[in-house]
C-alpha cells in the first residue's frame, strides 16, 4: 500500500509543478517546454511503477516498468535481431520501393491529365481502405520471409504517397507556369526547376503519413506468418506465452524505432522545404 | 460528370491487370496438374482453369464477386458462413469503438485547449503516438483482457477507441485552435465569456478538422477492430475470416473477407464524409 | 520617328469559351509598337489590358487577326526569348536565393556559369539591389521582391519588357521610388516595354504612348502619343503639360463608359 500512497503524492507534486511552470514567466522558454512534458511523462512510469508493486498487479497483466527496462537491458540481441527483421529488411526496403514507385507513378502519370483525373479519386479510395488485410494474401505469395513484409509495407505506403505527390506536382501556381512558358522552357525542365520543388512540402507529408504506415504494416503483417524473429512475431508468441515483459520491451523499440523514423524523414523535410511558410514560422 | 469516365477507365484498367495476372499466377498450377495427368492443354482450357480453381494463387474478380454474393445474399444473416454476419461482428466493435475514441479525443482537446498545464504536458505526446506503430499492442490488449475475463467485444472495442482518440485529438486540438487573433478579439469586444466563446466561436470553427479526424479516426477504428481478431484466433470477424482463410488456403475466402472490410471502410467514410457535408451546408460553411 | 514596329498587331480578336458563354476579351485592336518605346495600357479591369499582354507573350492565342512580333509570330519570337514578362506578384522561386531565381531562365536557356554569374551581378546593380543575392525572397519587402524580378525578366538580354501591374499591389510612395527606378532604367538600357497600369499618373509619368481600353467587348478607345521629354523628374507631374496629358486620359476612359 505503501507504493500506491508514494506513487499518488508523486503525482499530486508533479501535477503541481506542472501546472506552476505553465503558469510561470518562463513557460515559453525551450527548455520549459521540454521540461513540462517530460514531468509528465515521468510521472505517468513512476505511477505505473507504484500502482503495479502497490497493489501486487500480477506480470502476465501488467508488468512494472522496472521489469520491461530490466528486460531490455537482458535480452538486446534478441532485439537487436527482431529490429533489423522488422524494421531494416521490412519497412524500411517496403518504403524506399514503394514510396519511390509512387513518386515515379506520379510523375509518368503526370503528362496526363486524363489518367490523374481517374487515378486520384481511385488513389483516395484505395488509401482508406484497410489495405493490411492484404497482408494474409501477400505472406502467401511472397512467403514468410521478410520480402512478404516488404511487400505489404510497399502496398500500404505506395497510395498515400501517390496522391499526395500528384496534388504536389499540381500546385505550382498558373503564373509560375505561365513563367516558365516565357521562357520557352521544356516540359522536363518546367519539371525539374518548378513543378518537383512546388511539389516537395506535398511529397513530404506523403512520405511522413508512410513511416508510420509503414511499421504498423512491417509488424502486423508477421502476425499472418513470419520465421522465428522479427518483432511482430515476438510480439505475438510472447503475448501467448504471457511474457509481458517482453511484449513491452518489443513496443518500447516500435516506439522508438517509429519516432526516430518520423523525425528523420521531418528532418529531411526541414532541409528541403526550409522556404515553405510552415517550416520558416518555427 | 467529367470525373467518370476517367475513373471507369481506370477501374476498367486494374480489372483488366488482375485478369490478365490471374491467368498468369495461377498457369502453373494448371500445367502441374495437367503434366501429372499427362493432358496436352490449349491456351483456351488454361484459361478457363485459371478462372475456376477452387485454391487459385490469385482468385479471379468474378470468383471474389461470385464469393461475396454467395456469403452474404444467398445465407442467412445468422449462419457462421455468412459475411454479413461476420461483418456485424467487427462492424459492432468498430463503431463502439469509435464512439469511445471519438468522445474521449473531443473531451481531452477541449481540456488542451483550455488548460496551459494540460496542453503543455499531453499534447506533446498526443503528437508523438501518431507517429509509433500503436497496432503493436493489439494483440496484448486483447490477451490481457481475456485472461481477466473480458472476451468478445469489448477488447476489440477498446483497440478502436485507442486507434481514433489520438487523431480526434490532434484535429480536434487544431480545430479549436482555428479561430485567428481578429476573431477572438472581436468575441472580447463583445465581453463574451470564455463558455460564450467556445460555443459561439471556437465549437463552429472545429467542425471541419473535426470532420477531417473522424473520416481518418473511423478508418482507424475498422483497422483496430480487424486486427484484434487476429490474435486469439477468433473465429468471428473479418480479421478471423482472414486468418483461418490464410491457415487453410482459402484465398477466395481471404479476398472476400478484404473486400468485404474494403466496403465496410468505403461506407463508414462515405458516411461521414455526407454527416460532414451536411453539417457544415447547415452551418453556412461548405465550399 | 519612322522606325519598323517591334509589334504590330492588326485587327486582334479573342474569345474565350466560357461555361457562361463566350467573353470578347478583345475586338479589333489596332496597334502598332516601335523600338524604344514605353506604351501603358490603361482601362478598367476587365478591359483585356492583360489578355492584350498575353497575346503579345503567346501565352494566349488570338482567335482573330494578326499580331507579328519583331516581324515573326509571337511563338517565334518566344522561342527566340525576346521578351521579359513581369506579373503583377513577383513569383519569385521561394527555395531558391535571389541570385538563384535570376539564374532560372539563364539556366533555361543554357548560359555558362561564368555567364550567369557575370549577368546576376550586373541586372542586381541595374535594380539596385546588389548584396541581396544571397538572401532568400522571403527575407525581403514587397518592393525588393518586386525588383528582383525585374531583374530576372531583365537577365537575359530580351528587347522586350512586358509588365502587367508590376506595381499594383505596393504602396505609393514605394511605387513612386520604383517609377522613377525603372524610367533610368529604360533610358539605359533602351528596351521596348509594354506596362499595364490602373494609375493615371502613373500611366502619364512613364509612358511615350498611353494606350486607352474599354471593356465589353474588350478594345482599343485612344491612343495618345505624350508630348512630354524622355528625361521626367518626378515633379513633372506638376506642370501643366502632365496634366493636359492626365486630362486626355481621363476622357478617354470616360468616353470609354458612356459606350457602354
Ligand atoms: N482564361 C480566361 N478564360 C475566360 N475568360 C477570361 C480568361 N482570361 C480573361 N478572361 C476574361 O476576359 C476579360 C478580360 O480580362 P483581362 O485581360 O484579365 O482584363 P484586365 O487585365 O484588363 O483587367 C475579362 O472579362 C475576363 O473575365
Ligand atoms: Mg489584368
Amino acid at each position: 500500500m505503501i507504493w500506491v500512497v508514494a506513487a499518488l503524492i508523486f503525482w499530486a507534486a508533479m501535477f503541481w509543478l506542472n501546472i506552476r511552470l505553465s503558469k510561470s514567466a518562463q513557460s515559453h522558454t525551450r527548455a520549459v517546454r521540454l521540461l513540462v512534458p517530460a514531468i509528465f511523462g515521468i510521472t505517468i512510469l513512476v505511477v505505473w511503477e507504484g500502482v503495479v508493486r502497490g497493489l501486487n498487479v500480477p506480470g502476465v497483466i501488467l508488468p512494472p516498468p522496472s521489469a520491461i527496462a530490466a528486460r531490455i537491458s537482458t535480452s538486446l540481441p534478441v532485439l537487436w535481431a527482431d529490429f533489423v527483421q522488422t524494421f531494416v529488411k521490412g519497412a524500411l526496403s517496403g518504403y524506399v520501393i514503394g514510396c519511390g514507385a509512387a513518386v515515379l507513378v506520379a510523375v509518368a502519370i503526370d503528362r496526363s491529365p486524363f489518367l490523374q483525373k481517374g487515378l486520384l479519386p481511385v488513389g483516395n479510395f484505395i488509401a482508406a481502405l484497410p489495405i493490411i488485410g492484404t497482408a494474409p494474401i501477400l505472406v502467401m505469395w511472397f512467403g514468410f520471409d521478410w520480402q512478404s513484409k516488404a511487400a505489404v509495407v510497399v502496398v500500404m505506403v505506395f497510395f498515400p504517397v501517390l496522391v499526395n505527390t500528384v496534388q504536389g506536382l499540381a500546385a505550382a501556381s498558373a503564373m509560375q507556369r505561365d513563367l516558365m512558358h516565357t521562357y520557352s522552357a521544356s516540359y522536363w525542365q518546367t519539371l525539374f526547376k518548378l513543378r518537383l520543388p512546388a511539389a516537395m512540402p506535398f511529397i513530404f507529408n506523403g512520405l511522413k503519413i508512410a513511416t508510420t504506415l509503414a511499421l504498423i504494416g512491417a509488424i502486423v503483417a508477421e502476425f499472418f506468418g513470419s520465421p522465428i524473429k522479427g518483432m511482430g512475431f515476438r510480439i505475438s508468441t510472447e503475448v501467448g506465452r504471457l511474457g509481458l515483459d517482453m511484449v513491452w520491451a518489443e513496443i518500447t523499440v516500435a516506439a522508438l524505432a517509429g519516432s526516430a523514423f518520423y523525425g528523420l524523414v521531418a528532418a529531411m523535410e526541414k532541409g528541403v522545404t526550409f522556404w515553405h511558410p510552415s517550416q520558416r514560422r518555427s | 460528370m467529367s470525373r467518370a469516365l476517367p475513373v471507369l477507365t481506370v477501374v476498367a484498367a486494374i480489372l483488366a491487370l488482375w485478369y490478365a495476372a490471374a491467368v498468369w499466377m495461377n498457369a502453373t498450377w494448371t500445367r502441374d496438374q495437367a503434366e501429372r495427368a499427362g493432358v496436352e492443354l490449349s491456351v483456351s482450357d488454361i484459361l478457363t482453369d485459371t478462372m475456376a480453381q477452387e485454391r487459385p494463387v490469385l482468385p479471379a474478380p468474378h470468383q471474389v464477386v461470385t464469393e461475396l454474393w454467395n456469403t452474404t445474399a444467398r445465407k442467412k444473416v445468422t449462419s457462421k458462413r455468412s459475411l454479413v454476419f461476420h461483418g456485424w461482428i467487427t462492424l459492432s466493435a468498430t463503431l463502439l469503438g469509435f464512439a469511445i475514441g471519438t468522445g474521449a479525443g473531443i473531451l481531452l482537446a477541449i481540456g488542451i485547449v483550455h488548460n496551459r498545464a494540460m496542453d503543455m504536458s499531453v499534447m506533446p505526446w498526443a503528437i508523438a503516438s501518431q507517429t509509433i506503430p500503436i497496432l503493436a499492442i493489439a494483440p496484448m490488449i486483447i490477451v490481457v483482457l481475456n485472461s481477466l475475463g473480458i472476451q468478445g467485444l469489448v477488447p476489440k472495442a477498446i483497440i478502436s477507441a485507442y486507434l481514433s482518440f489520438f487523431p480526434v485529438v490532434v484535429g480536434m486540438v487544431k480545430g479549436l485552435r482555428s479561430p485567428d487573433a481578429m476573431q477572438l478579439d472581436l468575441m472580447r469586444t463583445y465581453n463574451a465569456s470564455g463558455r460564450e466563446s467556445f460555443w459561439k466561436l471556437r465549437l463552429p470553427s472545429s467542425m471541419p478538422y473535426l470532420f477531417t479526424s473522424l473520416k481518418i479516426g473511423i478508418a482507424a477504428s475498422l483497422v483496430g477492430a480487424i486486427v484484434g481478431e487476429l490474435p486469439t484466433g477468433a473465429i468471428r470477424g473479418l480479421g478471423a475470416r482472414m486468418l483461418t482463410g490464410s491457415y487453410y488456403g482459402q484465398t477466395i475466402q481471404i479476398w472476400s473477407a478484404l473486400f468485404a472490410a474494403a466496403i465496410l471502410a468505403a461506407c463508414l467514410v462515405g458516411i461521414v464524409g455526407v454527416l460532414q457535408r451536411v453539417t457544415l451546408k447547415r452551418m453556412g460553411m461548405d465550399q | 520617328m519612322t522606325q519598323t514596329p517591334v509589334i504590330q498587331a492588326q485587327n486582334l480578336d479573342l474569345t474565350f469559351q466560357t461555361n457562361d458563354g463566350p467573353i470578347h476579351a478583345l475586338k479589333g485592336v489596332d496597334l502598332e509598337i516601335g523600338k524604344g518605346e514605353f506604351v501603358s495600357f490603361i482601362g478598367p479591369s476587365g478591359c483585356g489590358k492583360t489578355t492584350f499582354l498575353r497575346v503579345i507573350a503567346a501565352l494566349e492565342h488570338p482567335t482573330g487577326g494578326t499580331i507579328t512580333v519583331n516581324g515573326m509570330t509571337p511563338d517565334e519570337a518566344r522561342q527566340k526569348r525576346a521578351y521579359g514578362y513581369v506579373f503583377q506578384a513577383a513569383g519569385l522561386y521561394p527555395w531558391r536565393t535571389i541570385a538563384g531565381n535570376i539564374k532560372l531562365p539563364l539556366e533555361i536557356m543554357g548560359f555558362s556559369r561564368a555567364e550567369q554569374e557575370e549577368r546576376v551581378k550586373n541586372v542586381l546593380q541595374l535594380v539596385d539591389l546588389e548584396g541581396f543575392g544571397g538572401k532568400f525572397p522571403w527575407q525581403l519587402s514587397g518592393g525588393m521582391q518586386q525588383r528582383a524580378s525585374i531583374a530576372r525578366a531583365l537577365a537575359f538580354d530580351a528587347d522586350i519588357l512586358l509588365m502587367d501591374e508590376p506595381f499594383g499591389a505596393l504602396d505609393e510612395i514605394v511605387r513612386d521610388h520604383l517609377n522613377e527606378q525603372l524610367l533610368a532604367l529604360w533610358a539605359r538600357t533602351e528596351k521596348t516595354i509594354g506596362f499595364v497600369t490602373h494609375s493615371i499618373p502613373e500611366a502619364v509619368y512613364l509612358s511615350t504612348k498611353i494606350v486607352v481600353m474599354s471593356p465589353r467587348p474588350g478594345r482599343i478607345t485612344d491612343v495618345i502619343d505624350s508630348p512630354l521629354p524622355r528625361e521626367r523628374p518626378l515633379d513633372i507631374r506638376d506642370t501643366p503639360e502632365f496634366l493636359e496629358v492626365a486630362h486626355r486620359v481621363r476622357e478617354g476612359l470616360r468616353a470609354g463608359h458612356a459606350y457602354d
